[in-house]
């Protein structure tokens, strides 16, 4: 069992982080941007020199061991960096060749993926759509058979149809024993990970599966709806009861300490005139911790 | 190896396939030698001359034969007062005016020296002054030649040759001004420019991330270029050969090598410049005031270095293009050898080496942050 342990600590982008990732594991850095999300994946793909701390990537020290670590991992980061001007067949045999094997050697670590971009591989990297644009660029960073991945924010800017065709295939790479990390901005995707750590301002708030990281909210949660939304939100905001409100889609979503409250809030919010008034529990999502942990920090 | 030729041929792809580089690559060249030898032209070609004839006589009618006749004049208007020949300049008919005087046939014959005046239009004042030198020298053959026959006295002639370039054509010196220019333009701009793209376009990350090293990555961009900008200069010089009869008096072997050696100090200058810009607009900034405008102005390209200020003089001997010139200057017209041209090889081929250095310990194998 191949460990890959890091841990350290950078001033200002990032403060004093840690953590591990084992073989086989899809592990997700959920936060928004400015994060520190993409210096993170810098340092551990040896782009950049930590400040403080050390990181390892499969043993190897970011910063002493470099080429060995660089030999060993494909990286997609956060901009489609693919050369535009060359057409797809032709990108995918650079990477091949650059890192010393060819696409006939390693075609079936991308097969699944590189199917679908088949009927325009003469097609130049450039004029591709924006999903397509993402799965050349993990064709790319996967065919020199890494064994750890890094992907930055793969589906920023892709449709929606394309982002769950793209988690499916992060799974499957998953089962072949890869290592991959994964940042992203959307909180439906944290839940597609093994183990998430939420982010923000360069500290790492939380890091667990997201199911726990879901039953760590405290309180119980309710949607609120109403016609007069800006009405109601300073309304529940002026309640004692009310820890927190916040707006969700449609809906406000209000914590409360226990669910008792809500009746109470209830006729609360209808002697005030609120007439249409829609209420009812719902589960509380990672996005709601998230919530919860930035009100956390930012009260400290 | 295998590595390396990849990228060499992932770079000649982005080469041929952005017109705008093929463009600056090949377009730039040959306008940049029509231009400068068409158009900067300080030659005198038929000039216009208003000549008051005062003496009109067999002499001086002789004399104003030989000036019509000559490539350099035309007689525009003979005059009757000096007023007509101020006319004619207004009207911009003639830039030259003659005038000779009454006893001009009778002093010739005595053996005496007569006195012409010449008037040039100084509105433009340095084509004033050639004109006025090419009047001279013709009026001072004619009177020579006519000395000779009228009285038989041993006359002390003085007379003066220009070496190498006879005709005094401005394109000889032109074409290897020239070639420096391109030659920095295309190795230097190119390179800081295709290394900021990677930069901007995010694909340096990638690169870096790779088992490639910083070597490879240099080299593979350099080579291309290297290559095309030899192709360039063997234009250049075929251009300045056929189109303006530049002479080829060297050795090719030399010029070959002076090229290739060049090319690769402007290369160095290139990845610089890139290490030191994380854009191409930066890059080619940087590339334009830092390198073009100096080498312009410096490097005895248009401005002859005799001429500059002594502080100017000394700044000029770290211009690359200054000792390229020289050398290709050397090579062409004059046909030096070696023997000759070894100096200045040897200070291109110091400020290359240390060029060299200093790019290639400005190059990082990571991001700089």
């Amino acid at each position: 069992m191949r460990n890959i342990g890091k841990s350290y600590k950078e001033v200002i982008a990032l403060n004093d982080i840690s953590f591990d990732v084992a073989d086989g594991e899809l592990f997700g850095l959920i936060g928004p941007d400015g994060a520190g999300k993409t210096t993170l994946f810098r340092i551990l793909c040896t782009l950049i020199v930590p400040d403080q701390g050390e990181a390892r990537v499969r043993g190897l020290d970011v910063v002493e061991d470099f080429r060995s670590i660089r030999k060993s991992i494909g990286y997609m980061p956060g901009r489609f960096s693919l050369y535009q001007d060359l057409t797809v067949q032709e990108n995918l045999e650079f990477f091949a060749t650059i890192f010393g094997t060819t696409i006939e050697q390693n075609y079936h670590l991308v097969r699944d993926i590189y199917t679908q971009l088949e009927p325009f591989k003469q097609r130049l990297a450039g004029d591709l759509s924006g999903g397509m644009k993402q799965k050349l660029a993990l064709c790319c960073a996967l065919i020199h058979k890494p064994e750890v991945l890094f992907l930055d924010e793969p589906t920023t800017g892709v449709d929606a149809v394309s982002r769950k065709e793209f988690w499916q295939m992060l799974k499957r790479l998953k089962k072949d024993g890869l290592a991959i990390l994964v940042s992203t901005p959307y909180m439906d995707e944290a839940a597609l990970c093994d183990r998430i750590a939420l982010m923000q301002n360069g500290r790492i708030l939380d890091i667990n599966t997201p199911q726990k990281i879901s039953e760590e909210f405290v309180g119980v949660l309710y949607a609120v709806k109403s016609s007069r939304v800006y009405d109601l939100l300073i309304a529940l905001r002026a309640h004692p009861l009310v820890l927190s409100c916040y707006a969700f889609g449609e809906y406000l979503h209000v914590t409360l300490a226990k669910s008792e409250d809500s009746k109470e809030l209830e006729s609360h919010l209808q002697n005030q005139g609120f007439s249409d008034l829609k209420i009812h529990l719902v589960t509380p999502g990672i996005e709601n911790v998230f919530m919860q942990l930035l009100q956390q920090t930012d009260e400290k | 190896m295998r590595q390396f030729l990849a990228f060499v041929k992932k770079e000649f792809r982005h080469i041929f396939r952005d017109r705008r580089t093929l463009l600056i690559l090949f377009g730039m060249p040959v306008a940049q030698v029509m231009i400068f030898g068409f158009a900067l032209n300080n030659e005198v070609e038929n000039a216009g001359v208003a000549i008051f004839d005062m003496s009109m006589d067999y002499e001086s009618t002789l004399l104003i034969n030989h000036i019509d006749v000559s490539s350099y004049f035309f007689v525009d208007r003979t005059c009757r007062n000096i007023e007509c020949i101020e006319d004619a300049f207004r009207t911009n008919t003639a830039r030259l005016g003659i005038v000779i005087p009454a006893d001009f046939g009778s002093k010739l014959w005595r053996g005496e020296n007569p006195a012409i005046k010449i008037i040039g239009d100084a509105s433009d004042p340095n084509q004033a002054q050639v004109l006025t030198t090419y009047a001279k020298a013709i009026i001072q053959s004619h009177l020579a030649e006519r000395a000779s026959v009228t009285i038989e006295l041993p006359i002390l002639r003085s007379t003066s040759r220009m070496v190498f370039n006879p005709e005094l054509k401005a394109v000889y010196m032109f074409v290897p001004g020239i070639m420096g220019f391109i030659l920095l333009l295309v190795s230097a701009m190119m390179t800081s420019l295709t290394i900021a793209r990677e930069k901007e376009l995010g694909t340096m990350e990638l690169l870096l991330v790779s088992p490639l090293r910083s070597a490879h990555i240099i080299f593979g961009k350099v080579a291309p270029y290297w290559l095309l900008s030899f192709v360039n200069a063997i234009i250049i010089v075929l251009l300045g050969i056929v189109v303006f009869d530049t002479p080829m008096n060297g050795s090719v072997v030399l010029l070959t090598m002076s090229c290739l050696l060049f090319s690769l100090t402007a290369l160095a200058l290139g990845i610089f410049i890139s290490a030191r810009s994380s854009s191409q607009m930066t890059a080619m900034l940087i590339s334009m005031m830092g390198l073009l405008l100096p080498t312009i102005l410096l490097s005895g390209f248009i401005f002859p270095i005799e001429n500059m200020p002594v502080v100017l003089q000394v700044v000029s001997n770290v211009i690359p293009a200054k000792w390229f010139i020289i050398l290709i200057k050397g090579l062409m017209i004059k046909g030096s050898g070696i023997n000759m041209l070894w100096k200045p090889f040897a200070i291109l081929l110091f400020i290359t080496v240390l060029l060299s250095i200093a790019a290639i310990r400005n190059v990082k194998p990571r991001l700089e942050s």
